[in-house]
Order: C-alpha cells, then structure tokens, then sequence
C-alpha cells in the first residue's frame, strides 16, 4: 500500500522549507511526533478506549435542564442498540453544547441583516435567528408543550412518547409559537448526525462509534493499491485527527495512517 | 481617503484560475502584474496537511475554505414576480474566496465542450428548426468555435496534466476514449485513472445497452508529472478528500501548485491577498478604466491602483456585480429586453439515481475528486432531439469522489431520517450504494439573469448581486428523458433498490447541487446580445477584459473548469498578440 513518489521532484513542488512536515521519519515539524504505536497491543487500546470513553464533558452552553433535554432527544434520533452506541454514548449532546457556543452557534458566517421575509421555501432559511436562539427557543418550547400534553418535560417521557412529539416536531404538526417546529427538529437532527459521525476531537462520535457503524475509516490512509480490489472488504480501525495528533496511530512517510486490520462486527 | 499606489501594467481582480493563467502569461510577456485576491494566501503545506485537512466538519460541512457569507452573498428569487431574498447560507452552490480561488477545492473533472456546443443556436435551427427552442429561450452561439479553442483545451490540460483516454485523435476515433468528442490534436499528458467497482459496474451497464463508457478525464495525478512550466506535481492517492478540501500532496492540479508559482518566478507579479476590489473607475467619457478601488480587509482602508490593462478574473458573481457598480457596458433589462450585463445567466441541472446493494460492497470511502466512469450517448446533439422537444443533454456518470459520513449516508426511498430503522439502514447501505449523475445543461432565457438588489447590502455598503433564475421548459423534459435513460442504466445494474430523481418543478437554492454558473458577462459577435467580445474584451471599456464562466452565453452538461481554463489561455494570447500591439477594440 506504501505509495512511491519521487522524492527530489516532490521537494521541489512542496518547497525545501516544508521537508519535514510532509516526509514522516522525524518529521516533528508537523506537530505529532513519530508514533510510538502502542495502540498495537490489545491491552493499550483498551486504555485507550477507556480514555476515550471517560472525555471530560461539561456543558458550557445548555443549562441543565436543556442538556437533559437535548440528551434525551439524542438518544431517540440514533438509539443504541444491538448494531452499537447510540447518540448519547457517542456524546452528541454535548458535541451540540460546544458547537452552539462555536462560529457555527453564532452563525458566524451567515448573511445575517434585514429586512426579514419569510419568503418561499426555495429561499431557504430566513429567520433572523442564530442556531444557539434556535435550540434556547425550540427547547423552552417543545417542553411547554410536553408540560401541557404529558403534564411533564420531554427528557422525562416514555420511549414512545418522546417518538411521538419528535415526529410531531419533524411534520411540524407540534406548535412552537413563533419558531417553525420543522425548522428546529431539522436543527437537531443534521447536529446530532454531524456529532455522531464528526472526528472526535470535536467531542462527539466518542470511541469512534458513528465511524465504526458504517465503517469509515477515518483520516484516510494511501487507498492507491487497494481501490481496485472490487468487492475486498476494507476493515479497519477508524483513525481520528487525535489518534494521529497524539502519536497513538502509525503513519506512512507522507503522514498518512497507515490503518490497522480490525474484524468488524 | 483613498491612498493612490504607484501603477502597474495589469491588475487582475480575483486569483484563481483565470488570474492565475492571466498572471503567468502576461508577467512573462514582460508586463507588471498585480493579483488582488480578497481572501487568505493558502498552500499544499502547511495548510493541507493531513490529519487536519482530513476533518470533514470543518472543509465540508463548514466550508472552510469558502466565502464568508456574513460579509457578502447574492440574492435570489424564482422570477420577476417575486422580491428576491438573501442567501443567508450556502446551499445551491458554494461561493469561494482565497488564492487559488474553487481551482483549490475543486473535484478535477476536466471536459472539453462539444463543437456543437459553441455553436448551439446556428446547429439548432439548421437541424431542428426554431420551433424546438422555448419561446424566451435566449441561446446563442459564443462567437468562437472549438477548433479555434482547441490549441488552449490542450494548453491547460498540458499545465493541469490531465489524465485520460482521447476518443478523437485529428478525427478518428479512438477506442477506450469518449467517440463523441471534437477532435484532439494530441493525447491527454497522462493516463485515465484507475477503476473502481462502482465504475466498472457502471462501464458493464451501459456498454450492454450499447452506449459507449469511457473513464473521465482528472485533474488528478495518475503518475509523477512535470508539466511544460516544469511544474512537478505528484501521483494521487484516492483518500477521497478533494471536493471541498485542498490536495495534501499537490496531486490536484490546482492555481497555487501550477501556474502561480511560475508567476511568481518571473519577478513581474505580485499576488495581494486581503484586497477586495469594490469598483473599477473609468474615465470622464466611460470608455476607459484607469484603476479600480479596493479595500484592505486587515486595514479596513482604501486604495486606489491605477493600471493599464484591469482584468475581471473572480467568479461569475463578482465579475458581473463589479461590472455592473462600475458602469462597464449597459445592464441588462428583461422587460425591455435590453442591455448585455447580467443577461443569460445559467446554471447545470442534475437529474440523478441511486441504486443499492445487498450482496455488493463499494469501498466507497476512497476515491478521488475527478474519478469516474461516463458515458456522452446523451449528451449535446450526440442524439437525435428530432421527436423530443427539447435539445442538449447531460454527460451521464459514476462519480466516485470519497464518501464522507455526515455529508454522505444514503437510504433506500421510504426509510425514516432517524431511529432504529435509519440506523439499520445506514449500516447496511452506507458502503453497498453509488449514484449516478446525468449533469444536464442548462438554456438561457430571457427572465433569466443577474442585476443588483434594491434592498439589501454587503459589508462594504455595497448592493448585493440579484439571481433570478428557475428551471426553464427545456431542462425540465430533459430531465424527463433523462430519467427514462437513467432507469434503463439502474435496471441493467439490477440493485436490490434504486431511486431515480428528475428536476423538481421549481430550482431552489437550499440543497446542494453544483457550483457551475454561469453567463452574465457573455462573449459572442454582437454586442447588442454580448458584454464580451470573441476574445473577452469588453465591447464598451476595451482595457477590460472579463474572463471566466461569465463569458457563456448557456452552459453545457459538463463541468466547466476545462473551458474556463482554455477561454483564460485565449483572451491571453489575444491580449499578448493582438491587443499589446494595438491597444484598443480587437473586434469592431
């Protein structure tokens, strides 16, 4: 699978200045230094796995009530079950948490200025309000109406429940007042996805779990040599941009991982 | 105020492709020549560098490396009727900024257009009469032919190294290569990619149905390469981060790996980042720039550069807004139907299928931007249009460009978006899919076009540009008939399920379709129907030239970036050979 470049030609393309960051061997200049490859032995990735599963996790954006809310709601978009973790394991709540206080929260690059339309729906969005007032909003709201349905907030319904005021947010027939329903479950549901298959080093898709349900393997390896293999299964153990960051995966010479076979459920 | 800096010979606004060959061609004519890019300075190293470069939240779902719509975005509306509405996020169509421009995070497919294509109008009413064309269609022939482009096609894919199959050699068919190509003086520089399952399944499907597949033609490397600059770039990988990313090891031929850097090396230009070019100021009489003003977005301040030669290269969007906030040619009305800036705007229509398989992985995770498998049977005038009503067609193909988890998770019709259900199938389909793309052109029309909003304003006070565009009656029973195509493509495939999708019945501008617009800067023989004349030259303003997917009168089924590349290699050499000479309108 090693890929053969020319190496004099490659330098002169890339510049002698960036020799280290792109050939591996040395290359501390990239800011990982040359990988230990200790995730190898079985019981290290245990550790690991443990180390991972234990992130550090505390909400800066949702008050309590709002994680318990949008923990529950994660839990019922992707549920665990017998393929896997779901989205709360995968820690998509509090993926969402730390994005809401992110650019993206702010919607830092979003044309932002009025005047306000609601316009056709070709349009596209149209409210002059920030995902982080979408989500404080849609929550509030969504547990008056549980609190008027059910006598009690959303995280503390039955299974069945929850799917049935979800669903009634998705086809928009729950009113939320001045927030379209469908747009905040929209919201929710394209969050929680991002959260549960994003590298982990944004807090969410925890133990790599969103990966290994599809098998993606990640920060992607030389493919070259194996791409024309049709129909050979390619299954690995999914690298993240921490695994690689923190010398916990081995790399190629042009700092790709080089994955490492794994036999897949 | 405004500070004035010393002149330059040439000043391109906007540094991708068309700035990048523009800037490589005429500083080593001798000219001096400076690049005003509005975004950041960006290269293989170390910004590309893996693993960072490998975070799909960040380049794909973020658009990192794209246009900050908080600044600045365009507005839209489906017709004159209706009171078009900011763009708030990018959907449709992703906007770019930075060096090297969307010639960065492009996928690589590069196509050479039809003949037919250049002379859609005139081989239209010669073989079908003008009763097929839709009644406000506006389409028009572009004032050049594809042989006279032919010597700039093989320019750039020379500088690219374009990897492929020639179907046409001085006119004779190849095999292996797309027979309904114009004829090619040379073959490609280097070899076609390599062959994945989906696209030979793809390649068995339609030569069964006596079509005639062939693997598309890549920017990506398919070995070391030295193009005729002595650029060297290097073999792809298939890590299936491209659209949307930039190449970690320059095997994507890209502005800033090719031609900038030979730009570089002849001390005649100089590459401003951070400007954004606001205006372009003509003299009293409004038939000559003399400079054009820009703001320095680390400074917030001001600046005027005087220069000979001022050339429009960013994208369509922003070369039309600033010929239009410079008063460069007479804007375009549809009602009156007058006018040539901001007419015949276009755009690509998809018509697509998915197929799923139980019993077949695809390894669909590798891949590379340009990889895949076409067939050209219906695409242009390759088929007879006679009985259809409509005319054009689409390049239909396999794509195999890497599937990414959050972007790219099918499921059969009818599964639910979430719960067990979902999961089950995501699972079980992420891996055992592909899709199949029919890239359909697209007409112009007369309610179709680009002028500046009456309401809304960008950062810089400025109006934002208005799209009014929709699919017109051509396109939409192309699409039908695609989708019959498309059908019989799915059922030679025999996948246990397959969704076939043709045009809605409205365009609109929330889900991703392509980033190939194009016109509102058009070239062609007359200016009463042209802002541009055969060589880019503005009909009005003869020191502006406006180079780019601007300058196509209606766009065609294929990506655009070949075309584009051989129209900034042509207006080059006019510019060199013609206009240095004799400065002043190339065309009278």
């Amino acid at each position: 699978m090693a890929v053969k470049f020319d190496r004099r030609s490659f330098l002169k393309v890339v510049g002698g200045a960036s020799l280290g960051a792109l050939v591996g061997g040395g290359g501390k200049a990239q800011g990982y230094p040359p990988p230990p490859m200790t995730h190898q032995h079985p019981q290290a990735q245990q550790v690991l796995q443990r180390a991972l599963a234990a992130h550090p996790q505390g909400y800066t954006f949702f008050n309590s009530a709002e994680a318990a809310f949008m923990e529950a709601v994660v839990a019922r978009l992707i549920p665990s079950d017998a393929l896997g973790p779901g989205g709360l394991e995968a820690g998509c709540a509090y993926f969402i948490d730390q994005q809401l206080n992110s650019m993206y929260g702010h919607g830092g690059r979003w044309y932002m200025q009025g005047p306000w339309e609601p316009g056709q729906p070709e349009q596209g969005y149209q409210l002059p309000l920030k995902p982080r007032e979408i989500y404080r909003l849609g929550i509030a709201a969504t547990n008056r109406y549980c609190a008027r349905t059910y006598s009690r907030t959303f995280d503390r319904l039955s299974a069945q429940q929850k799917d049935t005021v979800l669903k009634g947010l998705e086809e928009g027939s729950v009113e939320l007042g001045d927030l379209p329903a469908r747009t905040f479950f929209n919201m929710m549901l394209s969050d929680t996805m991002k959260g549960y298959f994003a590298d982990p080093a944004y807090g969410g898709n925890r133990g790599k779990v969103g990966w290994r349900l599809v098998g993606f393997p990640g920060v992607a390896a030389a493919y070259v040599g194996f791409i024309e293999q049709w129909g050979k299964p390619y299954e690995v153990d999914p690298v993240s941009i921490p695994d690689l960051l923190g010398g916990q995966a081995q790399v190629d010479e042009h700092g790709h991982p080089i994955h490492r076979p794994v036999a897949r459920r | 105020m405004a500070t004035e800096l010393k002149p330059a010979d040439v000043v391109l606004v906007g540094v991708g492709w068309t700035g990048g060959i523009l800037a490589k061609e005429l500083a080593q004519a001798g000219l001096k020549v400076v690049g005003l890019e509005r975004g950041e300075p960006r290269d293989t190293n170390p910004d590309f560098q893996p693993p960072r470069i490998h975070d799909e939240l960040r380049y794909a779902v973020y658009h990192e490396l794209m246009q900050d719509l908080s600044r600045e975005t365009i507005s839209f509306r489906n017709n004159l009727q209706q009171r078009a509405l900011p763009m708030r996020q990018q959907g449709s169509f992703l906007l770019g900024e930075g060096v090297g421009g969307s010639g960065v995070h492009w996928n690589g497919v590069t196509w050479r257009f039809l003949p037919w294509d250049f002379r859609a109008l005139s081989a239209t009413l010669e073989r079908y009469g003008r009763g097929i064309l839709p009644e406000d269609a506006t389409v028009q022939d572009w004032g050049v032919t594809y042989e006279e482009l032919e010597p700039y096609y093989d320019r750039f894919e020379y500088t690219c190294g374009i990897g492929g199959k020639a179907g046409n050699l001085k006119g004779q068919v190849q095999p292996g290569g797309n027979p309904f190509e114009g004829p090619r003086s040379r073959e490609y520089p280097n070899p076609p990619m390599k062959v994945t399952r989906a696209m030979e399944l793809f390649r068995r499907a339609t030569a069964g149905l006596g079509f005639h597949p062939f693997v598309q033609p890549s920017a990506n490397m398919t070995r070391p390469y030295t193009n005729p600059d002595g650029v060297q770039l290097n073999p792809c990988v298939y890590c299936g981060f491209c659209e949307r990313f930039g190449c970690e090891v320059a095997a994507k031929s890209s502005p800033q790996v090719t031609v900038l850097p030979v730009a570089a090396k002849t001390g005649n230009f100089e590459l401003r980042t951070h400007c954004n070019v606001v205006r372009v100021n003509l003299s009293p009489d409004k038939k000559r720039a003399v400079s054009v003003t820009y703001v320095d977005l680390r400074t917030g301040l001001e600046y005027v550069q005087p220069a000979e030669l001022i050339c429009l290269t960013s994208y369509v969007f922003n070369n039309v807004k600033l010929m239009l906030l410079s008063g460069i040619g007479q804007p375009y009305d549809p009602v009156k139907n007058e006018g040539v800036v901001g007419r015949n705007y276009a755009y690509q229509g998809f018509t697509n299928a998915g197929v799923f398989f139980d019993d077949k992985i695809m390894n669909s995770f590798m891949g590379a931007g340009a990889l895949g498998m076409s067939i050209d049977d219906f695409n242009g005038d390759n088929f007879d249009h006679s009985s259809l009503g409509f005319i054009g067609g689409a390049n239909i193909a396999v794509y195999q460009t890497g599937a990414r988890p959050i972007l790219s998770r099918p499921v059969p019709p009818g599964t639910p978006r979430w719960g067990p259900q979902w999961k089950q199938a995501t699972a079980r389909y992420y891996n055992r899919f592909f899709n199949i793309g029919a890239q359909g052109g697209v007409l112009s029309y007369r309610g179709h076009y680009l002028d500046l909003d009456p309401t809304y304003k960008d950062a810089y006070g400025l109006p934002l540009l208005r799209l009014t565009f929709d699919w017109g009656p051509n396109e939409i029973k192309a699409s039908q008939y695609l989708a019959g195509v498309l059908r019989r493509i799915v059922e030679a495939l025999k996948p246990s399920k397959s969704n076939v999708s043709p045009l809605p019945e409205r365009y609109g501008i929330v889900t991703y379709q392509s980033t190939h617009n194009t016109g509102g800067a058009v070239m062609g023989a007359d200016p009463k129907t042209s802002a541009v004349n055969r060589y880019l030259q503005s009909w009005d303003v003869p020191n502006v030239f406006v180079v780019g997917a601007s300058a196509f009168p209606q766009n065609a089924g294929y990506n655009p970036t070949g075309t584009v590349g051989a129209l900034a290699y042509w207006a080059a050499d006019a510019i060199k050979n013609r206009y240095l000479k004799n400065p002043g309108p190339l065309v009278s």
